[in-house]
């Protein structure tokens, strides 16, 4: 069994959500910018994730060998820059200025400003196919790193991503991890509305991968689904997982205009109370 | 300058220069269905662990082999110049913004590749990836120079954009000249006094023969293959005006931001010196053979001596 993550228990991890939740919809205010809505859908996830399966280094941030998340929807660079805060990658100042100018906390997920991140995001639709190149490579070199890979539902109407998923099974690539936040709002409205992906689990299927489908915010199936994601090696492995926009925060819950919509003065105390 | 010996095309000169890259373990090769085309196939049969197909899916290809070169190997993508064109935003988002080294080619470039009509004519390819910041444009003029340059990008950190041609044109260097050659410095291949032609790829064959016309009709040319268009060799290009004090630029591509392009952008800022492009005018091609073809968008040496006459008359 591969040995990974911080060891942190369901606790500790929904403790560590909670801290999240706070710094994403702090961080968002500072800016007057950004996007809480994916973010907060996706961070139980990442906790768990980070938690209990990323084998990386924080003091190494380089390691060759160190697992690979790449964060296909960019946009949800808050999540990501407070798990990074969490395991010591950025400082809270660094942190608090994100999408200033200069900031290492880029508007959108950037590995040529930032220890710890993976990919250059920010155009959807390219993770998987990056991320597919990382996990060739790392099996190209005997390593038994994971890359893991989150895509947002509204993500995958990119046809690139169809393409990646196509080329991931012909490549019987077993070292390759998706997860799908789908959280059924994007950009504009409910994803529903702008282009319905209907099936995810069934179409992701009928591509050749194997696929679990969870409740994205029940720490228990999460980490359970990580974990079987993980040790899944014979061919690549995908977790869709059933999620809320902005969960945690009732205002944004389920609410579109949040998808990319920082808080006001008055939002983030109200926000800040629900989450303490 | 020994005589041009009949040659074969640039393509040919990129799937040879992959060869000899195969040495290093780091190389991989990353194929969309064209590398009968490209000349990757040579590398395939070799090394088939080192090839990738990636199917008929530029976009997904191009971020693969940015993933793969995150993770410290040196991919070679290819396809049609045309179809690289399909993932210019994968390119600039995904490979060049990150600053990660991968090397595309871009074969069947120019309406020399004849045939197959306007579909796969790309006549735009150098001008798009100019544009892209920290990006090397280069684009060879025969099979050797291809060689020699796909080589010393083994080397060369950063993205690259290499367009190959699809058809043989003469041999502009041998075995001994063109290892003079070096990214990013244009090779002047005949010195002269009156007109400077710059040009690059198929077009330098055709400068060769303007400038041994324009040689009959007493007029003294240079000629430049310029196969790095970006970064552009603007010393060689300050010694030709100083020495020819006109210029002409010679390209299969069109000449708004392309070969042309780049120079006059030089030019503009710069000493100004008389400047006449040939390329192919704001409009594309069709089915038809190179030579017809040529013959019919103005890429004819004809054309070129059309220009130098121009260009000298500007002084």
């Amino acid at each position: 069994m591969r040995t990974g993550g911080m060891g942190l228990d369901d606790q500790a991890l929904k403790d560590m959500a909670r801290r999240c939740r706070v710094n994403i919809v702090k961080m968002t205010h500072a800016a007057n910018s950004g996007h809480p809505g994916g973010s907060l859908s996706s961070i139980d996830l990442l906790c768990g994730l980070y938690g209990t399966q990323m084998r990386v280094d924080p003091d190494n941030p380089d390691w060759p060998d160190r697992d690979r998340f790449i964060m296909s929807k960019g946009h949800a660079s808050p999540a990501v820059y407070s798990i990074l805060h969490e395991i010591g990658y950025i400082s809270e100042e660094d942190m608090m200025s994100f999408r200033e100018f200069g900031s290492v906390c880029q508007g959108h997920v950037d590995m040529k400003w930032t220890d710890g991140v993976d990919f250059s995001a920010g155009s959807l639709g390219m993770g998987l196919s990056f991320g597919l190149g990382c996990a060739l490579a790392a099996r190209m070199d005997g390593s038994s790193r994971n890359v893991w890979v989150m895509l947002g539902d509204g993500e995958i109407q990119e046809g690139e991503v169809w393409e990646a998923f196509m080329a991931a099974d012909f490549h019987s690539i077993g070292n390759l991890k998706v997860i799908v936040d789908r959280n059924r709002i994007q950009n504009d409205d409910f994803v529903h509305l702008q282009m319905e992906v209907g099936d995810v689990s069934a179409k992701l299927a009928s591509f050749g991968w194997t696929v679990k489908e969870i409740d994205g915010h029940s720490m228990n199936e999460l980490t359970d689904a990580l974990k079987w994601a993980s040790s899944h090696n014979s061919g690549p492995a995908a977790i869709v997982a059933n999620t809320v926009k902005g969960k945690g925060v009732s205002f944004m819950e389920d609410n579109p205009s949040f998808h990319g919509k920082a808080p006001d003065d008055d939002e983030l105390k109200q926000a800040l109370e629900e989450l303490s | 300058m020994s005589a041009p010996s009949s040659g074969g095309a640039s393509r040919d000169g990129y799937g040879n220069g992959l060869l000899r890259l195969a040495s290093d373990p780091r190389v991989v090769v990353l194929e969309a269905d064209l590398g009968k085309s490209t000349k990757s196939c040579h590398f395939r049969s070799k090394y088939p662990s080192r090839t990738f197909s990636m199917g008929i899916a530029e976009q997904n290809m191009m971020l693969v082999a940015a993933g793969m070169a995150s993770s410290g190997k040196i991919p070679f993508a290819s396809t049609f110049a045309i179809f690289t064109e399909r993932a210019f935003e994968q390119v600039r988002n995904g490979i060049a913004r990150p600053e990660l080294t991968v090397h595309i080619c871009g074969s069947h470039g120019g309406i020399h590749t004849g045939t197959d009509g306007s579909s796969a004519q790309s006549i735009e390819d150098l001008a798009i990836y100019r544009t892209i910041p920290g990006m090397t444009v280069i684009h060879p003029s025969d099979d050797l120079s291809a060689e020699e340059l796909t080589v010393q990008l083994l080397d060369y950190s950063g993205p690259s954009y290499m367009r190959t041609a699809r058809n043989k044109t003469p041999r502009i260097y041998n075995n001994n000249s063109v290892t003079g050659l070096t990214i990013g410095k244009g090779s002047l291949i005949m010195e002269g006094s009156d007109v400077c032609i710059i040009a690059c790829g198929v077009m330098v064959n055709e400068a060769i023969s303007a400038a041994k016309t324009l040689s009959s009709e007493g007029i003294s040319a240079s000629v430049v293959d310029m196969h790095t268009l970006k970064p552009l060799d603007t010393e060689l290009i300050d010694a030709c005006i100083n020495n020819c004090g006109c210029l002409v630029t010679a390209e299969d591509h069109s000449v708004i931001a392309g070969l042309g392009g780049a120079v006059a952008e030089y030019l503009s800022t710069t000493a100004s010196a008389p400047l006449e492009m040939v390329g192919v005018a704001d409009k594309f091609g069709q089915s038809g053979s190179s030579s017809e073809l040529m013959q019919a968008m103005g890429l004819t040496s004809n054309d070129i001596v059309a220009a130098a006459h121009r260009s000298i008359s500007r002084k």
